[in-house]
């Protein structure tokens, strides 16, 4: 008994230096490309710093977030990464959920349509955006406009789906929704094949037709994987950036203009550091309030088992 | 007959979706062996699905007029230098964390836990600035170093660490190995599923990474693919066969490796995404 005492001192006292020499270079990694920015981030967005100027580093408080509170562009940002993720999850998320049900019966070629629905997952949204671009070409000619005209019976007025200051960011969010759903699906089958079988035929047993075990086996049975699924697509709905750049530059007229791509023009276009930073702040705070959210869920679940 | 009618409608909704989500796929494809000429204006017919003619022209076009090869050489060269040293000094920090005890361990796990809460967006703007005041741009190590270190990984690595029988390293610390050998000749081998899920996760998020290069890098010379494509539209007429030509070229690897590794892309996804 002694003897195993004395041995797990030793290793306990190397283990000192050895830790953190293990956990040095992934530490140093995240102090210098994560923390460092952040903190600069922070200090930069309280001054009117700009590139390649020594002027206007002095403290100027929150003049930087007021401004910001009265850009009609910023506001227009926000409410757009609003409208994107109030749309994008639940269509997202119920789609996601379709698949993974119908994907979870055991059925001949289920293993196919698994591979067709997260192969857009694998596809760089830089090609995504230039593929639907084409999709989205104005005139009859437009694969999607030609689509509708067949669907409506020819009733179809060709639209410039990206042009349309109504239409331009629906289309991005559709455009994001067929590269993103493969991934959700992934995640909620993986939840549906983790709830017990007993739990089935426990509710079978009782009676319970196949709409009321769904209510009360897999609904809750899913509940995690579904509150990490809203909340990942909730934050990724404030990400948005690839497909914007690429498909409309934010325009026609400010209708697809994000918070990350209001800060990136801010950042590489015009030089305007403390802008730029101070949009940075924005969207961390927006993204960890979305967390906090979720950690909160997941922990008040835990409680209750 | 209840049952074979529920998979009738099964099927039914299986095969719809199934052509959605091929559609865009299909038409990249169909229209990148296509005469440039007929991608926009047969779209809106069946032929933007089924072609009457094929030719590899697009491709050839691609290859002689952009500096395709040099994308790929330096999208591979990133991706690589990014998992593999990624690979390296994540799993020894998340086995650091899980496994040893040392002063100040608790701290550091809870300052990577705080850090996964920071999305990369947030911290794109600052650190251009951050490495523009160093004069450090527009090679390849700041396409990299950025990335090697990353919290998720990390923490990816420690819940299997955590997870993972202690008797073969106890076994081995016996015996007389510090903790980096007992890692290396006894952990590792053990590990392979979550190094292969990790090094998944990692590479599907990187490969299409847009934002960071475009913020720091000017020319081919060090650009990846997903700036490659973008670079079509700034040169006006568009070939849309050929932009479609290399966007196929584009995706072939990271698709090539999913169809083989298909397992390994969906529990490393569910994996980041059930721990998360």
């Amino acid at each position: 008994m002694k003897r195993i005492a004395g041995e797990s001192a030793r290793t306990t006292l190397t283990d000192n230096a050895t830790g953190w020499l293990m956990v040095l270079p992934a530490l140093a990694g995240l102090v210098v490309f994560v923390a460092v920015p952040f903190v600069l981030a922070l200090g930069m967005s309280l001054t009117h710093l700009r590139m390649g100027s020594p002027l206007g580093a002095q403290f100027v408080g929150f003049e930087q977030y007021l401004r910001l509170l009265h850009d009609t562009s910023f506001q227009r940002a926000l409410i757009n990464n609003a409208l994107f993720a109030l749309g994008v999850v639940p269509v997202q998320t119920l789609l996601a959920l379709g698949l993974a049900l119908a994907l979870n019966r055991p059925l001949r070629g289920v293993a196919v349509f698994r591979t067709l629905f997260f192969m857009p997952v694998v596809f760089p949204m830089s090609l995504v955006a230039v593929v639907w671009i084409l999709i989205y070409a104005p005139g009859p000619n437009g694969l999607l406009n030609s689509v509708l005209d067949t669907l409506t019976l020819h009733h179809w007025q060709p639209r410039d789906f990206l042009h349309d200051p109504r239409l331009a960011l629906p289309a991005i969010m559709l455009t994001s929704i067929w590269q993103g759903a493969g991934f959700q699906m992934v995640i909620l089958l993986a939840g549906l094949q983790g709830i017990p079988r007993e739990r089935y035929e426990a509710a079978a047993v009782d009676g319970a037709g196949r709409w009321q075990r769904f209510l009360h086996v897999t609904l809750p049975g899913l509940r995690n994987p579904l509150i990490f699924v809203v909340i990942v697509t909730s934050i990724l709905s404030f990400r948005v950036f690839d497909q914007v750049r690429i498909m409309t530059q934010g325009g026609p007229l400010d209708a697809t203009t994000t918070v990350v791509y209001q800060a990136v023009q801010s950042a590489f276009d015009r030089a305007q550091a403390g802008r730029g930073a101070a949009m940075a702040v924005v969207f961390f705070v927006i993204v960890l309030a979305i967390t906090l959210i979720q950690r909160r869920l997941l922990r008040s679940e835990r409680e209750v088992r | 007959m209840r049952r074979a009618a529920l998979n009738i409608l099964q099927y039914g909704l299986l095969l719809g979706a199934a052509l959605v989500f091929l559609a865009p796929i299909l038409f990249m494809l169909v229209g990148s062996l296509k005469p440039d000429a007929l991608v926009l204006s047969e779209a809106g017919s069946w032929r933007a699905l089924l072609p009457d003619s094929m030719t590899l022209e697009n491709y050839r076009a691609v290859l002689a007029r952009t500096p395709f090869w040099h994308y790929l050489l330096n999208s591979l060269l990133v991706n690589g230098l990014i998992v593999g040293l990624g690979l390296l000094i994540n799993s020894l920090a998340g086995y650091a964390l899980a496994r040893l005890r040392w002063r100040g361990r608790d701290a550091v796990l809870g300052a990577v836990l705080a850090i996964l809460v920071i999305p990369f967006e947030a911290i794109a703007v600052p650190l251009f600035y951050q490495l523009s005041l160093l004069g450090w741009r527009d090679d390849y190590s700041v396409q990299i170093a950025p990335f090697v270190a990353n919290p998720l990984s990390i923490y990816l690595f420690y819940t299997f660490f955590l997870g993972l029988p202690r008797e073969l390293e106890e076994a081995a610390r016996i015996d007389g190995a510090g903790a980096l050998r007992t890692f290396f000749t006894v952990v590792v081998p053990n590990a392979i599923p979550v190094f292969a899920s990790v090094a998944i996760v990692t590479l599907l998020f990187y490969w299409g990474l847009y934002l960071w290069p475009l913020l720091m890098t000017t020319g081919p010379s060090v650009r990846p693919l997903p700036l490659g494509i973008a670079t079509f539209f700034t040169l006006p007429p568009l070939h849309w066969g050929q932009i479609l030509a290399f966007g196929v070229m584009m995706v072939t690897p990271v698709l090539a490796l999913f169809l083989v590794f298909q397992r390994g892309f969906v529990r490393g996804v569910a994996s980041s995404g059930l721990k998360g």
